[in-house]
């Protein structure tokens, strides 16, 4: 196809916006990167941006001797782990007994299920709840809550609903009731859509800092994000006078640390399981986008 | 008959207790995490008694809603949130359909790849980590933008980026099209690819260039998908933001620009524990929601489009 002169310009200048927008997009990341690995008191005088300037280890080696970071990433590692495994598997459980036509008062399970996503009850009445529960300060608060994805739930049941019926038949003739026919022969087939609601649940579990925010206390139980944001916000009072214990204490002990190249290489931590899997975040979280926005 | 009728139905559904056995967990767990809490609700008219909880509380009809409307921070409240939302909704809102019509011009695909999955990226990391990379590019002390703007000669001090309330909007509505930009595309992305080919085939034909046939056919193919977006994004339009607003205004000198619903009812009902109050401001927040929803909707329905 031949570009007339104009379709030039426009091509060119695409390029070029999209270029520069790739630099905008990775910038910030590359940046906290490159400070996580520069020497704190240089950061300070100004000017790393691209490529560290006096290379070091040291932030990192500090935070990893803060077990405070890695208690938080081990709950949170062992949050997202269980967290995935129970509402993956409870969530697939429902989406195959909503996607037969069979189920009595589907119909009506169904709006049950529907206004779910248009009303909530609202922050005050949720936390109640989980107040008068006695569900505050424990690990279960971390993953319970998060279990059941109405949402995720009508994506898998599209997915089983396409399922060819001739599938299930020959199960059924073996005698397989409806979890026979669910463990041996629908959860095998239906890996893809699987993979990408696990993956969906098990980033939104990693990446929530909220309920820690609210409803944890304890230390010891802190997701690695909420106690990310305490450190954070700690070091911004520093900027207006008071400041971090912890940080200050290493601080002390090692004049070349920052509060700011700490806080750096804690956030790279805290991204690391987020960048090993991105290739299959990609993969699965496109396909997973369509399956969702899919009009029934 | 109607006994019959039912004996019947208790019958199948003796006899499918497995297949229901499947469902109930679910319906149990929806029951008592979202129903619970939005039974909850009629907390908002009354004054909740910290050691008596919901049944022993005293009933004051409307008076939290009132008390809402003719609090001082309500004008305020209100603004921040619509003014904040129209933004993005003006921004971050086409944002991802314009840069999926640029990525649709792309012939090289390494390229376009590569484009992808750059911009997909920021998605994929926390609000935490987010506003961690803000607080350190806009930094005083040799954060990058500071540091950029004075070799440029453009300031002369280092800016206080972030405690200068009137730069907070531009700031979170910037940084929610860095984070979505890329994610946003992928539904646009593939109705661009479902537009048949033989339409731009005839278009160039006809001499059109590419700018137009992007205006009469790309466009047009994908405006049913952004209809049904824009109808939701309506419904939410007392949605400000949440996160971004909480982790990004730190700074309480901000409150004058980033106080939206959303972190108001965060602050007086989890931070002052005033429960009834915050809560009927939530529902406040709903309802309007709600209509706005069934409004977008309707409207929309002439252009035969719908959500439902």
């Amino acid at each position: 196809m031949r570009l007339s002169l104009g379709d030039k310009i426009m091509q060119r200048t695409i390029y070029i916006l999209l270029t520069l927008m790739a630099v905008i997009m990775l910038y910030p990341f590359w940046n906290a990167l490159v400070i996580s690995f520069n020497q704190g008191s240089d950061t300070a005088l100004g000017g790393v941006t691209l490529w560290p300037r006096v290379y070091t280890f040291e932030n990192y080696y500090i935070v990893f001797q803060d077990h405070r970071l890695l208690n938080s990433f081990l709950i949170t590692v062992l949050r997202t782990l269980s967290g995935t495994a129970l509402s993956v598997f409870f969530t697939a459980l429902l989406a195959y007994g909503m996607s037969k036509k069979t189920l009595l008062y589907r119909k009506q399970y169904m709006v049950f299920f529907m206004v779910t996503m248009f009303f909530s009850g609202g922050l005050i009445p949720t936390y109640l709840l989980i107040r008068s529960l006695h569900m505050l300060d424990t690990f279960w608060v971390l993953i319970i809550p998060g279990i059941i994805s109405v949402y995720n739930m009508i994506v898998i049941r599209t997915f089983f609903a396409a399922l060819p019926d001739g599938l299930e038949e020959s199960a059924k003739i073996d005698g397989c009731g409806n979890y026979g026919i669910f463990f041996k022969i629908v959860i095998p087939v239906s890996g893809p859509v699987l993979a990408t609601i696990a993956l969906f649940t098990a980033v939104g579990y990693w990446n929530d800092w909220f309920t820690g925010a609210i409803y944890i206390t304890k230390d010891n139980l802190l997701p690695i994000q909420t106690l990310l944001r305490q450190i954070m916000n700690s070091n911004i009072m520093t900027e207006i006078g008071s400041s971090n214990a912890i940080a200050l204490d290493h601080m002390n002990r090692n004049r070349t640390v920052t509060t700011k190249s700490l806080t750096m290489a804690t956030m790279m931590i805290a991204t690391i399981p987020i960048i090993l899997t991105y290739p299959f975040l990609q993969k699965y979280f496109v396909k997973g986008v369509l399956i969702g926005s899919l009009k029934e | 008959m109607k006994m019959a009728e039912k004996s019947r139905v208790r019958h199948k559904f003796r006899d499918q207790l497995d297949l229901q056995s499947m469902v109930w967990p679910g319906i149990i767990f929806v029951l008592i995490f979202s129903y619970i809490p939005m039974y909850g609700v009629v907390m908002a008219f009354q004054q909740y008694d910290i050691f008596g909880g919901m049944m022993k509380s005293p009933w004051v009809g409307l008076m939290n809603f009132k008390m809402f409307f003719e609090a001082p921070e309500f004008w305020n409240v209100m603004r921040n949130t619509i003014v904040i939302s129209l933004l993005k909704l003006l921004i971050t809102f086409p944002a991802p359909i314009l840069f999926a019509l640029m990525l649709n011009e792309i012939g090289n695909m390494a390229f376009k790849r590569f484009i992808q999955t750059v911009s997909y990226l920021p998605y994929f990391l926390s609000w935490v980590i987010v506003s961690g990379f803000v607080f350190s590019l806009l930094s005083v002390d040799n954060g990058t933008l500071n540091y950029l703007l004075e070799r440029l000669d453009l300031i002369v001090e280092p800016v206080n980026f972030l405690a200068i309330p009137k730069y907070f909007w531009s700031i979170l509505v910037s940084v929610n099209v860095w984070k979505e930009i890329g994610f946003g595309s992928i539904v646009y992305l593939a109705a661009i690819a479902g537009v048949d080919p033989a339409l731009y085939e005839a278009a160039s034909i006809d001499g059109a260039s590419r700018f137009k046939q992007i205006y009469l056919i790309t466009l047009p193919s994908i405006a049913s998908i952004i209809i049904i977006f824009m109808i939701l994004a309506i419904g939410n339009l007392l949605s400000a933001g949440f996160e971004d607003i909480l982790l990004l205004a730190t700074n309480p000198v901000l409150r004058p620009y980033s106080d939206v619903i959303d972190t108001y009812v965060y602050r007086v009902g989890i931070l002052n524990a005033r429960f009834s109050y915050a809560t009927a401001v939530g529902l406040f927040k709903a309802v309007i929601s709600v209509i706005l929803l069934v409004t977008a909707n309707k409207i929309a329905r002439r252009a035969d489009v719908s959500l439902w």
